[in-house]
This record gives C-alpha cells, structure tokens and sequence, in this order.
C-alpha cells in the first residue's frame, strides 16, 4: 500500500543500521555482553574447566571449544537485539519512525543489518584471541572461512528469533527473562562446551537433535578437518526453516504494535 | 481546503474497550487544537490514528487533505509526531539525535547537520549538543524530543501530553516554546490532561472521556459552561453536607456537588469568584456551620469532569483498571 521504493528501504536502513552500531560502541555494557565476556568464557574454559573436560579429538580441548564458544557467543549476544527493539517500541522511538516518510522496514532491516556486522566483528575477536591460546584450523582456508560464515548465518537467524521476542514482549525485563528460558538450555545443553555422550541419556537425545547442537558440530567439523558435508547441510535446513517461521512472525507483530 | 486535520466518526476499539467512540473534529490550518482529557480517555488513540500509525475500526480522517489510510505516506511527509514518552536514543547526543532524523527525512550529511544545528540552536540546546542525551534534564529531553519531531519541518504537529511528568517550570519553558512554533503557521493538535494548558496554548478545546467528545469550545466558552470559579467547602461532621450544599446552590443559583469521603461540597459560582466567598461565609457563619476548610479555585479539569458527567477523572486512580471497567459498564448501558 505505501511501499517506499528500493534506494530508500536500503539507504534507510543503512542509516539505522549505522545508529545502532553507534550505540553499539557507546554503551560498555553492550561491548562488555558481546565481546570482553565472551573472551572471558574462552580463557575459563581453556584454563579452567577444560583441563576436566575430555574431547575425543586432535588438538585438544581448546580445539573443540572454539565453534562451540563462537556459537554460544552469536546467540548470547542476540539479547542485545532484543531489549534495544523492546526499548525502542516502549519509548516510541519506533512510533515516531513510523509516523515518519521513510521505510517501515529499516527499523528492522538496519538492526538486523547492524547485527550481521556486530556478529562478524565479535567472532573475529574471539578467533583471534582463541588462536592466541592454542586453537588452530586443522583444514583449509576454504573450510575456516565457511566455519565463519557459517557462525554468522547462525547468529543473525537467531537474532531474529530474538528480534521476534522483543518485538512481541515489547518490555525490557519480560525479555530478559524469557530470553534465558530458551537460549540457556539451547546453547548449554548442547555439544558446544562438552562432548554430548558425557551426558545423560534421556539429555542426549535433546541434545543430539537441536539445531545449536547441529550447527556447533558442522563448525566444529570444518575447523577440524573432518567430513562435514552431512551437519552443514543439516544446518542449512535447520537455519533456513527457523527463519522462515519467525522472520514473517517478527514482521507481523511489528506491523501491528501501535 | 481550509482545514488541516478533519476527522468523522472515528471509532477505535480495543477489545471490550472503545477506546474512540465516535469522534468528529476538525482544526483549522495554523491553529492550536487542545485535547483535553484524563487517563485512558483516548487521546493517545487519537493521535496514533492521526499519525497513520493505526488504523480506525470505521470512520474517516483527512490529515493535510490526505485520507490516514490510503494516502498514509503523504500524511507522513507533512507531520510531525512527540509521542508521549521521550523518543530520543539516550545513548547518543544531541546533535547525532537530530542529524540522524534528518538523514531519515533524506536529506544529505551537510543539510542534516545544518538542519540539526539550527534545531539545536532554536531550542537553546547548542551547548549541549554533544553530550549523550542520558546526561539532559527532563526539559532539556523533552525539548529535544520536541526537535526531532521538528526536523522534516512538517505542517501539522501533534504533541501527546507534551508536559506530564515535568516540574513547573520545566513545564512553563514547554509552553514557551510551543508557543513560539505556532507563530510559523503550524498547526498543532495537543493533548493534556490540565485545563490550565490547554487554556494557555490552545485556540479551541475538546475535552474528551471514554472515547467521545463531551464538550467543545473555547477555554472561556468552556468555563462558562461549567461555572467559572469553584467554591470548594469543607465541613467538619458530615451530617452538615445537605445543609451546607442547599445553602451554597441558593446563593450560587447551580448545582452543587458533595464528595462524602472528602467532607467537601462543590459549586460553580461564575466569575463572582470572591464575592461569592465572602457571601459563602457570612452565610455558613449565620447557620453556625463549623467548617474545616473553604477555598476558592479557577475551574481545574477535575471541574470539567464533575459538571460535565458529574464523576471525576482520576476515579479508581489506577488508569488501567479503571478504564477497562468503564468501557465495559458503557457498552452495556448501550444496549
Ligand atoms: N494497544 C492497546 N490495547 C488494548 N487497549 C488499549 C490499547 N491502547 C489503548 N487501549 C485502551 O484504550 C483506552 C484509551 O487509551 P489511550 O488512548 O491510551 O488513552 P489516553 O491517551 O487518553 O490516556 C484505554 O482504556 C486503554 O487502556
Ligand atoms: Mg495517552
């Protein structure tokens, strides 16, 4: 009905996306969440638990924690994108938006656009200072760039699972909560921090069949040099059937929050 | 077309709520329309459909000569909207608040920072301009909120309750300053729950409850309506309450009201303000009434609420609740 045309759903959304970014760097908190806690989480694990963790494969534990720790660190830093859309609804900001003649869609497009770099940027530095204690690609360029890439698909789709939630809980700390509900089991009760046979049986099936799980494995297989074909494709429909259920959830309930 | 905004019929429902029921409004190119109403009237309702940013269940609306619905995107090209929380991205300063507005009305980076600068020089916010917006006082934010809305230098401006939550003089700077917009020929739609706002900015006011329009006019056309001043007594046993509310309806010639809780009576004496006071109390003083406490008042929105549909406007004090009962209990009056 009062669809803009292309230029100006791109252009204003590149806006959005670079105000998001720049809030992104503002705030400690927002880089603490994103980057310093996740490179806490890899010198815990190498130095700390990881000694007690027994992986079966070459290169040792700090091998197989990497892709998990990346993974985990895409989904964590999804709340992100969460409370800011919730805030942003709550405050009007959003309101004002719309009552505005720019394009509806950036305001979810510029995030989601803002996310995807956020993402990029926070797996680098955590590969970075992985590399720095010990972690090592075992295959090809080719097969570490795809684990990257990978990873990053994997963060901006559940970013927009996220996106979804607070679009829909429209509050801070319902999102808060909720968040945890689902992304804690998902992203611990998973092969991203410790071998899946370590645990019980009746969690093994859980954890064999969820997509944080697949995902991790198809990371953690490219990295290590080991055949991967079958989890990456495993991954590919995992990620492309989760946004194909919430990307028209989160646009539904965006279109009608006033 | 001589008019900016014109509504018919609007009705908006929230379920069992009307939260509009029925409105018919127009306002005239650069004029001040004010919207008085309490808490869950639907003013915000209002303003959203106004702002194209919800539709009415029925009912018609032109905005700048343009239909909300169908021709949303013209509408959006001539307002401006200052919601009723404060729209700003804290994180961010000033200047980067308003700049970043402007690149969403398309501008290029120079005339967005020109475009920025100017706002911020209008609304005395230049020395502030690049501290993060979280560092502004309450005023200083709604100013700048004010600003934004200001950037696509729109026709037609709504403000939803541009003043609730700041201290007096906060309040009073507003006022200025939304004075000062009006010169440049916008026209303007603001909603408030004071009368005395309302008073001081607008040229016409509706005052609106439970989602209709329960009287229109100008301020002073308004307090003729309900009375002028309000002589306030309160007694001190209330087994005086009938007594007291004959005597003041005689020497007022209108209709009193008693609050039982409050010990209070209430009636509308005209503009013979303190000459009615003095009458009140010679009067009470003659039927050896003891009173705790007579006052005068200028007519509040309270006023307006009791003379109009004889409840107040903050009953049940909790917005929400009371709201949801109210527009159950008129449905179904209604059938
Ligand atoms: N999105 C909504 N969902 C449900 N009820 C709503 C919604 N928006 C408003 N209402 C209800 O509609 C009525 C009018 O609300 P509103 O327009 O916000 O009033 P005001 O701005 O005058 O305080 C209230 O009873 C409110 O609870
Ligand atoms: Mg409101």
């Amino acid at each position: 009905m009062n669809a803009s045309p292309i230029s100006e759903t791109i252009s204003d959304a590149v806006v959005i996306a670079k105000r998001d970014l720049l809030v992104w760097l503002r705030v400690p908190s927002f880089i603490f969440f994103s980057i310093i806690q996740p490179v806490m989480f890899v010198l815990l694990f190498r130095y700390v638990f990881g000694g007690a963790i027994n992986v079966p494969n070459a290169g040792g534990y700090v091998d197989f924690l990497m892709p998990g720790i990346i993974a985990q660190s895409a989904a964590f830093a999804s709340f992100g994108t969460a409370i800011g859309l919730a805030k942003e609804i709550q405050l009007g900001v959003v309101d004002r938006f719309r009552s505005m003649p720019m394009a509806r869609s950036a305001v979810i497009n510029g995030r989601l656009l803002a996310d995807t770099l956020r993402i990029a940027i926070t797996t680098l530095v955590i590969l970075f200072v992985g590399i720095l204690v010990g972690f090592r690609f075992h295959d090809s360029l080719l097969e570490a760039i795809s684990m990257i890439v990978l990873a990053i698909v994997f963060g901006v789709v559940i970013t927009i699972v996220s996106a979804y939630c607070g679009i829909a809980l429209k509050n801070e700390e319902s999102v808060q909560s909720f968040g945890l509900v689902w992304l804690f089991p998902l992203t611990f009760v998973s092969s991203a921090f410790v071998p899946v046979q370590s645990m019980p049986g009746w969690m093994q099936v859980f954890a064999n069949n969820q997509p944080v799980t697949i995902v991790v494995n198809a990371m953690r297989n490219l990295a290590l040099g080991q055949p991967s074909g079958h989890d990456v494709l495993l991954s590919a429909i995992w990620l492309i059937a989760i946004a194909a259920v919430f990307t028209p959830l989160a646009v539904r309930s965006f279109s009608k929050i006033s | 077309m001589n008019n900016a905004i014109e509504a018919y019929d609007l009705r908006k429902s929230y379920g069992q709520v009307k939260a509009l029921d029925g409105i018919d409004l127009s306002v005239e190119k650069g004029k001040i329309l004010g919207v008085l109403g309490p808490n869950g009237a639907g003013k915000t309702t209002l303003v959203k459909i106004l702002t194209t940013l919800t539709h009415p269940d029925s009912g018609r609306c032109l905005v700048a000569g343009f239909d909300v619905v169908s021709q949303a995107r013209q509408v959006r090209e001539k307002i401006g909207l200052t919601g009723q929380t404060t729209a700003i991205q804290e994180e961010l300063t000033g200047a980067e608040n308003l700049e970043i507005m402007a690149r969403l009305y398309h501008m290029p980076k120079k005339a967005a920072k020109l475009k920025a600068l100017e706002l911020l020089e209008r609304f005395d916010l230049v020395d502030a301009k690049d501290r993060a917006a979280k560092t502004y006082s309450g005023g200083m934010k709604r100013r700048l909120d004010l600003a934004a809305s200001l950037v696509g230098s729109p026709s037609i401006l709504f403000l939803d309750e541009p003043t609730t939550g700041l201290d007096p003089r906060a309040r009073i700077g507003m006022w200025k300053v939304i004075e000062n917009l009006v010169g440049g020929g916008t026209t303007l739609l603001l909603t408030t729950q004071y009368l005395d706002e309302a008073d001081e900015l607008a040229d016409e006011i509706i005052v609106i409850d439970k989602g209709k329009i329960i009287a229109k006019g100008t301020s002073d056309e308004l307090k003729r309506n309900i009375g002028g001043d309000v002589l306030n007594v309160q007694v001190a046993h209330e087994n005086d309450l009938t007594e007291v509310s004959l005597a003041l309806e005689k020497l007022a010639a209108a209709t009193a009201t008693i609050s039982r809780e409050e010990l209070i009576v209430r009636v509308g004496v005209g503009s013979r303000g303190s000459a009615a006071l003095a009458e009140a109390l010679r009067e009470l003083d003659r039927l050896q009434i003891s009173i705790a406490d007579i006052s005068l008042r200028r007519p509040s929105l309270d006023d307006v609420f009791l003379s109009l549909t004889g409840h107040a406007p903050t009953e049940g004090a909790n917005p929400q609740g009371s709201n949801v009962g109210r527009g159950r209990k008129k449905s179904s009056d209604e059938r």
